[in-house]
């Protein structure tokens, strides 16, 4: 899932073959079933929680055209739908219902 | 001919991305000191700028990670990142492969850098140079330290590849600017964004400005982590600035901006003797 997203976020023609047919891009990287839906949907929150790097997460997020508190919120509230972040080091630690930054 | 200029600055995207949603006030002192910075570097006259900065998988990912990496083109092409999120025109940067070739050939007696001859810049680079040579017409040397991807750099080799650096830029007959470029405390790209340990990052810059390398080097990964967020990772940056430069810092600028998601921070340091008699 992180080797997709570092492609696509620079490679300028992958973001436009992916934003033109997901599923075909999708294709060819090894994804689990929950890794893939979460890219087909531009679930951004549930991305966040499976484990992206966050870096890779937030320019993936402008390529999908989320405003900023938008992004921020999506994350949020993949933490409350899906529980906490289960791997890498961009984990939450403020509370689901502080404002950080008033965003 | 040697080092000329070291300093220390925030490269944290919303500094330019996010400017208007600051306030107004506050953008205008910071960015005014990022850009007097960028004034007193123009004035040291040097032919090439060093940066070292930590990169976020815009070149460098999990299949071949390096500790350290060093740029060798001719010409860059960045941001990565989409211009109008970033608030920067994409366009391309001079390099100066020669002079690139001889400097990481200096490193390599000392520190294994690896070389790219390909490297399109994200906003850890970007963004200085937007205040720091808005002209893009000094050439520019990507470095990169991995403060992204455990295992990360130690510390302790951060430092080494700042010796390295020195040495190699006072062994070449251009005169070499170096910046390091990167936070101290914050958690980017998470929805914690905005949060900031500011007696954190003020104890650093302390160290980091009576370039007191046994404080600078005492973090743990694990303590940073808890403390300062992944975003603290990225103090390797600002140690080999300490380590190439070996003199006196001075802080010129340090707020924490919540919406940029960092302790904005522009400093400078004088240049001292040549690593590594700077033991302290």
């Amino acid at each position: 899932m992180q080797k997709f997203l570092f492609d696509v976020n620079r490679d300028p023609g992958l973001q436009q073959r992916f934003l033109a047919d997901r599923a075909a891009v999708l294709n060819g990287y090894p994804l689990s079933a929950e890794e893939r839906g979460a890219l087909m949907a531009g679930d951004v929150g549930l991305v966040y929680v499976l484990g992206a790097n966050g870096q890779l997460l937030m320019h993936f997020a402008a390529l999908l055209g989320m405003e900023w508190s938008a992004y921020i919120a999506a994350m949020r509230e993949g933490v409350a739908r899906h529980g906490p972040v289960r791997a890498g080091i961009y984990a939450m630690t403020t509370r689901l219902d502080e404002k950080v930054a008033d965003v | 001919m040697s080092l000329v200029f070291a300093g220390i600055a925030s490269h944290a995207p919303g500094i330019t991305g996010r400017a208007h949603m600051a306030d107004a006030d506050v953008v205008r002192e910071f960015h005014g000191a990022y850009r007097d910075m960028g004034r007193r570097l123009a004035a040291a006259a040097p032919d090439a700028l060093i940066v070292v900065s930590a990169e976020h998988f815009a070149n460098f990912f999990m299949n071949n990670m390096p500790a350290f990496a060093v740029g060798m083109a001719g010409e860059y092409e960045g941001p990565i990142e989409d211009p109008a999120w970033l608030g920067i025109e994409r366009r391309k940067i001079p390099g100066d492969a020669a002079l690139s070739g001889r400097l990481i050939r200096e490193m390599m007696q000392t520190v294994d850098v690896a070389y790219a001859e390909e490297w399109k810049f994200d906003h850890g680079i970007m963004v200085p140079l937007h205040f720091l040579t808005p002209k893009y017409d000094l050439p520019v040397i990507p470095a990169n330290i991995n403060c992204q991807g455990p295992p990360l750099t130690p510390l302790h080799r951060a430092w080494a590849f700042g010796e390295a650096i020195r040495r190699a830029a006072d062994s070449v007959p251009q005169r070499i600017a170096l910046v390091g470029a990167g936070g101290i405390s914050h958690w980017p790209a998470t929805p914690d964004s905005g949060k900031i340990n500011e007696a954190w990052d003020r104890e650093f810059l302390a160290s980091w400005a009576r370039n007191d390398r046994a404080a600078m080097l005492s973090y743990t990964d694990e303590a940073t982590y808890r403390d300062a967020g992944q975003g603290g990772f990225e103090i390797r940056a600002f140690i080999a600035v300490a380590a190439a430069a070996c003199g006196r810092g001075t802080i010129q600028h340090y707020r924490p901006i919540p919406i940029f998601a960092v302790g904005c921070t522009v400093a400078s340091m004088e240049i001292g003797r040549q690593a590594p008699t700077c033991r302290t």
